[in-house]
């Protein structure tokens, strides 16, 4: 991958990013680009390398080897700069437990250099958007995981940073909230941020992200849109199901004289399976089965999903992986 | 894909980009200081939720004059009346420095928690939320001092030096604890669990404060011992309380004490710091 460093353009440029806890080489060689102003999913499995990963680029972790630079600004020389520019939302919700939601955003808000006055005023502000103000005066250990984590939210965008971390923002939470949390993150880049995120799953980085690095055992293996990465895959495949499992056969020989195709079929579902590489044909084929008399009982087009992605990229399923790294996945949560 | 505007997009405000900001790398001194005060008022409002975490800084100083005057006074003085004077400085030196232990203990608690990456990346002086819980925690000092002398007073210790005295004394030995709470809170950001730093910081402070003339005068102890009670700080820190509270002198043994409160700032500081940032 070769690109031209061009300060205002990207936000995120990390070169060869190395981490090791003890043997284990947590994160081995990462490179990003993350371009101003876009959503950059870094999806991966547990233990990974992603919170090790932004870690190291929040100036949170010293990186063993490469460097990385937010917008322009080196993050070990000048971490104190980075830290001006950014904005993190960790894996685990980042605020002051014994403190009300109020007095922890008043607190930030007054370490951020803001005066009394407007520290108390941005408080309510937060809160405000947030959807918080009810429940500003308890404390957080009455929270919900949902509120905890908007209020974690809430507490990096006080400096309105141009660059914001999050560290699987929706991880534990139900779909509702979930919902709720992805919507914030789209009015976040409206506004003009540009946003980091890792996550696990594969609907999310779909969902938000512009580009997306598939991480696996601290290396990025592949790189690219949703649509690329899904492409890399493949085509999609239509998939039929008949009414009359005994016309499976007739089926599959009209594919492949109409398609040119071989189709894959399954008898016990009555389901048969085919590469579309080229979908103006398949309305002959529909054609084709009427005039034979032949009854479907379901019609799908099937894309490649990012589960298919991350299959192919890395050989292995995302269920698997996770009793093999467990031990970084430790590592990682330790330091979260 | 994802960056077309929903309707509720167009409410918020835009972000100056990072190009257009104008940034520096270092913390100014005012800043620093600033910044400590900030996170000392978050140890304040900590204290205020949760207010048993003062239990050690107010009953031990009463179980422990009670206890010490009555179980050690006639024995070691003849009566209580001429006790007072020797043990209620000692009590007060020895209670407030204990209560500097707490102090590294409930950092490893609190570094524990994930406020304290979101502390790592914020744009502040590093030593800031280090020196502001420490800073916070004078406030526990000045708790414990107060009910020693009070309970003193109770018993009947009328300090000849005077308010001025018993009130520069004071002062003196919450110094001398915020100096000493810079080990603890080196001990309590290297060491893994809460507990290991109660561990590490009594076994260190057990001898010093027993060892320095606290609670009983030094002369009957075996010669070695003398020497080793000379060399050890707390033991110049008793005997400033007590030459303050009695006579009203701030003398030699109070500028040592000072001295060497400093030299362990000096020294423990930045090593917390630096150890702090290591964990970061």
């Amino acid at each position: 991958m070769t690109y031209t460093s061009l300060t205002s353009d990207w936000a995120v440029e990390a070169d060869g990013l190395v981490k090791t806890f003890g043997s284990n080489r947590a994160v081995d060689g990462v490179d990003l680009r993350v371009k101003t102003g876009t959503v950059y999913g870094v999806l991966g499995p547990n233990g990974a390398g992603k919170t090790t990963t932004i870690s190291m680029l929040a100036t949170l972790l010293r990186p063993d080897g490469g460097s990385a630079r937010i917008f322009g600004h080196d993050v070990q020389r000048e971490s104190q700069v980075v830290r001006q520019l950014i904005g993190v939302t960790g894996q685990y919700a980042s605020v002051d437990e014994t403190l009300s939601a109020t007095e922890n955003l008043y607190l930030f808000s007054r370490l951020h250099g803001l005066s009394g006055a407007d520290s108390r005023r941005k408080s309510v502000e937060l809160l405000e958007e947030f959807g918080l103000t009810d429940a500003a005066k308890r404390p957080l250990k009455n929270f919900s995981g949902g509120m905890r984590r908007r209020l974690d939210l809430a507490a990096s965008l006080i400096s309105q940073p141009p660059l914001i971390f999050l560290d699987e923002p929706t991880t534990g939470l139900d779909p509702r909230t979930r919902m709720q949390m992805w919507e914030t993150i789209r009015r976040l880049v409206s506004s003009g941020s540009t946003v980091l995120l890792t996550t696990q799953y594969l609907d999310e980085a779909d969902q938000l992200a512009d580009r997306i690095a598939v991480i696996d055992r601290g290396r990025v293996v592949a790189e690219g849109t949703a649509n690329e990465l899904k492409a890399s895959v493949g085509e999609s495949s239509l998939e039929l199901r008949l009414a009359n499992a005994a016309d499976l056969d007739d089926v599959r020989v009209a594919i492949e004289r109409v398609l040119g195709v071989a189709a894959s079929v399954s008898p016990e579902a009555g389901r048969i399976t085919a590469p579309m590489n080229n979908p103006d044909l398949v309305t002959e084929l529909l054609v084709t089965l009427r005039d034979e008399g032949i009854h479907l009982a379901e019609m799908s087009v099937q894309k490649p999903t990012l589960d298919e992605v991350f299959l192919t990229l890395t050989g292995h399923g995302v269920e698997s992986d996770d009793a093999a790294t467990g031990a970084s996945a430790e590592l990682e949560g330790s330091r979260a | 894909m994802t960056t077309t505007l929903s309707p509720k997009a167009t409410t918020a405000s835009p972000i100056t980009p990072g190009v257009q900001r104008t940034l520096k790398n270092r913390v100014s001194v005012p800043e620093t200081i600033s910044h400590t005060l900030t996170m000392a008022y978050r140890g304040l409002l900590k204290i205020r939720r949760t207010p048993e975490q003062l239990f050690d800084v107010t009953l031990q100083p009463i179980i422990f004059t009670v206890m010490f005057v009555y179980i050690f006074g006639g024995a070691i003085s003849g009566d209580i009346p001429s006790y007072l004077p020797i043990i209620i400085p000692g009590i007060l030196v020895q209670t407030v420095i204990t209560g500097s232990i707490v102090t590294g203990v409930q950092l490893r608690e609190d570094m524990d928690k994930g406020v304290f990456d979101r502390f790592r990346s914020l744009p502040i002086a590093r030593i800031a939320p280090l020196s502001g819980a420490l800073l916070a925690d004078t406030l526990r000092y000045a708790i414990a001092t107060t009910i020693t002398l009070g309970m003193g007073f109770l018993m009947g210790f009328r300090p000849e030096g005077g308010f001025g005295g018993v009130l520069v004394a004071a002062l003196l030995v919450i110094a001398c604890s915020w100096g000493l709470s810079w080990i603890f809170a080196f001990f309590g950001v290297i060491a893994r669990t809460a507990s290991s730093v109660q561990g590490i910081s009594m076994l260190v402070l057990f001898p010093l404060t027993f060892l320095s003339g606290a609670f009983a005068p030094t002369d009957t102890m075996p010669d070695w011992l003398q020497t080793v009670v000379a060399y050890n700080p707390v033991t110049h820190l008793v005997d400033a309380t007590r030459e303050l509270m009695n006579t009203g002198v701030f003398g030699a043994d109070a500028w040592l004490t000072l001295l060497g409160a400093a030299v362990i700032v000096a020294i423990f500081a930045p090593l917390t710091v630096k150890a702090y940032m290591r964990k970061a």
